[in-house]
């Protein structure tokens, strides 16, 4: 089988890899590049783990074909804070304690960034839904809501 | 909302204040490492064949086509796995009988669930691993397969392990059983109890295993080198517990394994065993190179531990005052594929909040043909409790009393006893009973086709052994390595009992999970027990070093070290003409005046006592699809004393929303060959975030007398209760007793419709 040679941006940096038609980003990501931050829950788009955004979309980077992305522009958890400067979302999850684990937050963190960029002022219904497709088995969602709803009060005041 | 009520000194300069997590940055950027994220240099790729039988034979197994497959380096059978025999009686309350272990992880004679291990290989690649296991010939004769417990309880049901006879009953049976044992506990004289009783009420309930549906599957990389060390990564609950299975398992010495534990996603019993780790041991032996082994989801679920399904009968009585005055129960636990479900724990779950004069309670451990279980957060408890819980809601009903005031008349006391006979230090119970009562949840308002439940969970916690060192650095920082996996956030826990002892700022604290080859050993990161046990350790550790410290200041001011006293961080002392010495001045002198200074603590630690949660949940039924929808949810729970609050609220709603999934969705489905067909999340469905509401939590703070700041297990009493309360709160929103788990949409819908 032969291999496809791709270009893409990875949280702004250019990368380059080679990979099989029916190779995931997912893989891609963690075993050819060895970005292990975007985990691997269920393989199966089932559990949000392996949530990153391409070009501006949320997506479960267990359903994306590598072959797919040449030219796209990719943001995985590796790229959330600036420098040392962590991402309010980042802050406010470690405020509220809203990971216990840990292992889902990756994705959480991915999957609340893209709500926020579209809805900068979600009601907790609204959070809830745009997160139904990650799974926490720790945390009961209770202090991942909350962490959610302060880092969206806090990124609108900032930008006012 | 989330409040904490304590009764207990609180001019703490760390203990009970919301912190930041020490591992928190690594966690949220990705840089914290789990089982699965490790690579090591000319690693391999394992993969494990699986049964695709519920039951059968194994006539042979031929891996010669598999081998020949370039790019395949080693295939492994049970031939590589060495036998062990049965263990013998007298049986502990936890088994582990390296001959059911060694079968575990590879099928020996027969396979006894679908998805069970019959061999393995190791590639260069994963692909090439998975193209291998394609080319294994098994040749399988079929057999009958069971896998209702009280169907394989009787007599002709099909046998799944032929030496088994059950263990317990009298006289000794003369034919094999899948019932491995019957344990049982009693108090008074039940028959009499009964006869003074105004009312009984007798119920059965049912319900399906659900697994611990921990995010992480099973990962790990053993390493094995030609002198016949070996080292594991491996994502674990407990990797002293990893090193001694292996060790015993492959016959090798202990001190030749050595473990290193992952970051952990999530474990909640599921991760207390040995599954590919000695098969991966094999195939690095074998070959020389490290091999990785990382299970799949449907791996997960056709692999690994669920909790038992269950089938019990209960049966209890009161006089009209509410006095309950005879209880008695039993319970089938699925054992899965080998004996071992909790039944201890089932026996003493039913009843032990409440002291009962008379009173009966037996649990069958009972072989079928499933994934052997594993423990899942307070094993043996919730369903054991909900059926005691929903039937004193039911007596509380039919007396027209109040369900709590009915508990509280009949609560179990300080100095009671549990069914099993531990008996009770300081317990909680009255607290978090009146809190209840208290709470305006209790007496809120319903709408229409809303139903209120309530449940209350008693959960005996475990101490035991756990292992610290703490080092003293020269800057005055100080390293604190513990032996315990953290899987919800127990290194900050470690870093606040440190840094209150000293009395220095929380930064200055380093915790950190150290591997078995540096340090004593240290229990498994279960049984709610990390906080308290080697919280212990950690205290003794620290006051190790504080005596050191004093020592150390005695000498350099040439005086009695009985005049130098450790206050807010800093040596002082009352004679005149001294100042001070701080923690960071004392750690640059020591290695100059007499060397490093260290603590080190190994105890097993006791007195770990019960604890009880008590919740309260309001939800909404639709009569016309069945669906239940969670409107409020409370939790109230006696934690003895919150290190960290927010991360035992973090617990008490966890556990909460794993038992609104126990309740209304999660199960498994097989078809009738005995194949689970839920393979994935979809299927298996698990809470998400658009299920629950807010989970509130009360924590009452009734202090442990037998630990140094009070502390009880939190992790494991929060599930115990949690189906109850959902499957009660159905009932009264429906006004109809509901027996069995989930309560899914269509079978609520069933009962609505019989009784339109
Ligand atoms: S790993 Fe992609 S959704 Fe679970
Ligand atoms: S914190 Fe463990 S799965 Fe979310």
């Amino acid at each position: 089988m032969s291999k496809y040679h791709v270009t893409t941006t990875i949280n702004g940096d250019e990368v380059d890899f080679t990979c099989y038609a029916d190779q995931t980003l997912l893989e891609v990501l963690r075993e050819d590049l060895n970005m292990t931050g975007t985990k691997n829950g269920c393989g199966s788009g089932d559990c949000g783990a392996c949530t990153v955004i391409v070009n501006g979309r949320p997506v479960n980077a267990c359903l994306v074909l590598g072959a797919e992305l040449d030219g796209a522009n990719i943001e995985t958890i590796e790229g959330m804070s600036t420098g040392t400067e962590l991402h309010p979302l980042q802050q406010k999850f470690l405020d509220h304690a809203a990971l216990q684990c840990g292992i889902c937050t990756p994705g959480f963190l991915n999957m609340a960034k893209a709500l926020l960029e579209k809805n900068p002022e979600p009601t907790e219904t609204e959070v809830r839904y745009a997160l139904a497709g990650n799974l926490c088995r720790c945390t009961g969602y209770d202090k991942i809501v909350r962490a959610v709803l302060d880092a969206a009060a806090e990124m609108r005041e900032s930008t006012s | 909302m989330n409040e904490v009520k304590t009764t207990a000194k609180t001019n703490f300069k760390w203990v009970g204040k919301r912190t930041r997590r020490p591992d928190g940055p690594d966690k949220v950027t990705g840089r914290a490492r789990y089982g699965d994220d490790m690579v090591m240099s000319g690693m391999l790729y394992g993969k494990t064949l699986r049964s695709p039988h519920a039951h059968a034979k194994i006539l042979s197994i031929d891996t010669s086509k598999a081998e020949a497959l370039k790019g395949v380096k080693a295939v492994v059978t049970h031939k590589d796995i060495p036998d062990h025999p049965l263990l013998e009686p007298p049986y502990g309350p936890m088994i582990a009988d390296l001959h059911d272990i060694s079968r575990n992880v590879m099928a020996r004679e027969k396979v006894l669930y679908d998805g069970h291990a019959v061999a393995a290989v190791a590639a260069t690649s994963e692909r090439i691993a998975k193209a291998a296991i394609k080319l294994i010939e098994v040749e399988y004769e079929i057999l009958p397969h069971v896998l209702d417990p009280l169907a394989a309880a009787q007599p002709g049901a099909p046998i799944l392990h032929e030496h088994q006879f059950t263990h317990g009953v009298d006289p000794k049976p003369e034919a094999p059983s899948n019932v491995f044992r019957v344990v049982s506990a009693e108090r008074g004289d039940l028959e009499k109890g009964f006869a003074d009783a105004d009312i009984i009420v007798e119920r059965e309930f049912r319900s399906e295993p659900v697994h611990q549906g921990y995010i992480e599957p099973q990962a790990l990389i053993a390493t094995a080198s030609e002198d016949g060390a070996v080292e594991i990564w491996t994502t674990t609950q407990g990797h002293f517990v990893i090193r001694g299975l292996c060790a015993r398992l492959m016959n090798m010495d202990m001190s030749s394994i050595r473990v290193t534990a992952s970051e952990i996603g999530g474990g909640f019993g599921g991760k207390n065993n040995v599954y590919a780790e000695p098969v991966a041991i094999r195939l690095s032996q074998k070959t020389s190179r490290p091999v990785r082994m990382v299970m799949t989801r449907s791996e997960v679920f056709r692999g690994t531990g669920p909790a038992s399904g269950t089938y019990s009968r209960i049966r209890m009585g009161a006089m009209r005052d509410g006095t309950i005055v005879a209880a008695e129960a039993e319970i089938y636990n699925q054992a899965g594929a080998f004996k071992g479900s909790p039944v201890g724990r089932s026996v003493d779950s039913f009843f032990s909040s409440y002291s009962i004069a008379n009173a009966k309670a037996t649990a069958y451990d009972v072989c079928v043909n499933r994934p052997k279980v594993a423990a899942y957060r307070a094993p043996g408890a919730p369903m054991a409790t909900m059926a005691a819980e929903l039937t004193i809601n039911e007596l509380a009903e039919k007396l027209d009393i109040d369900p709590v005031d009915l508990r509280m008349k009949n609560a179990v006391q300080d100095g009671g006893q549990s069914l099993n006979g531990a008996k009770y230090g300081r317990i909680g119970l009255t607290e978090v009973l009146e809190t209840v009562k208290n709470h305006p949840h209790y007496s809120a308002p319903l709408a229409p086709n809303q139903g209120r439940g309530f449940a209350l969970g008693y959960w005996m916690h475990g101490g035991g052994l756990s292992s610290v060192v703490a080092n003293l650095l020269d800057d005055g920082t100080v390293a604190i390595a513990t032996g315990n996996p953290d899987i919800g956030g127990s290194r900050s826990s470690m870093r606040v009992m440190a840094a209150e002892e000293l009395g220095v700022d929380l930064e200055l604290i380093k915790p950190i999970v150290a591997d078995t080859g540096s340090m004593g050993y240290s229990h498994l990161t279960a049984g709610s027990r990390t906080t308290f046990a080697t919280g212990m350790a950690v205290i003794n550790s620290v006051r190790e070093i504080i005596e050191k410290l004093r020592a150390l200041a005695a000498k350099k001011w040439e005086i009695p070290v009985d005049d130098v006293a450790w206050e807010a961080g800093q040596a002082v002392t009352q004679r005149d003409g001294f100042e001070a010495l701080t923690l960071k001045q004392l750690a640059g002198m020591a290695t100059k005046m007499g060397g490093a200074i260290a603590g080190h603590s190994e105890i097993n630690a006791g007195g770990a006592g019960a604890a009880f949660s008590a919740q309260i949940v309001d939800v909404e039924v639709d009569p016309e699809t069945g669906f239940v929808s969670l409107k409020r949810y409370t939790v109230i729970q006696d934690a003895g004393r919150a290190i960290s609050p927010d991360y035992v609220e973090g617990q008490m709603q966890g556990g909460a929303v794993q038992g609104i999934g126990w309740a209304l969705n999660e199960e498994y489905i097989y078809d009738d060959k005995g194949c689970l067909q839920n393979l994935g999340f979809l299927d298996y469905r698990m809470p998400v975030a658009s299920d629950v509401p807010m989970i509130d939590t009360v924590i009452v703070e009734v202090p442990n007398p037998n630990h140094p700041y009070g502390v009880r297990g939190v992790g494991e009493p929060p599930l115990v209760p949690a189906p109850g309360a959902v499957a009660n709160a159905v009932e009264n929103a429906i006004g109809k007793k509901m027996g069995s788990l989930p309560l899914s949409p269509p079978k609520i819908l069933g009962t609505l419709e019989l009784c339109r």
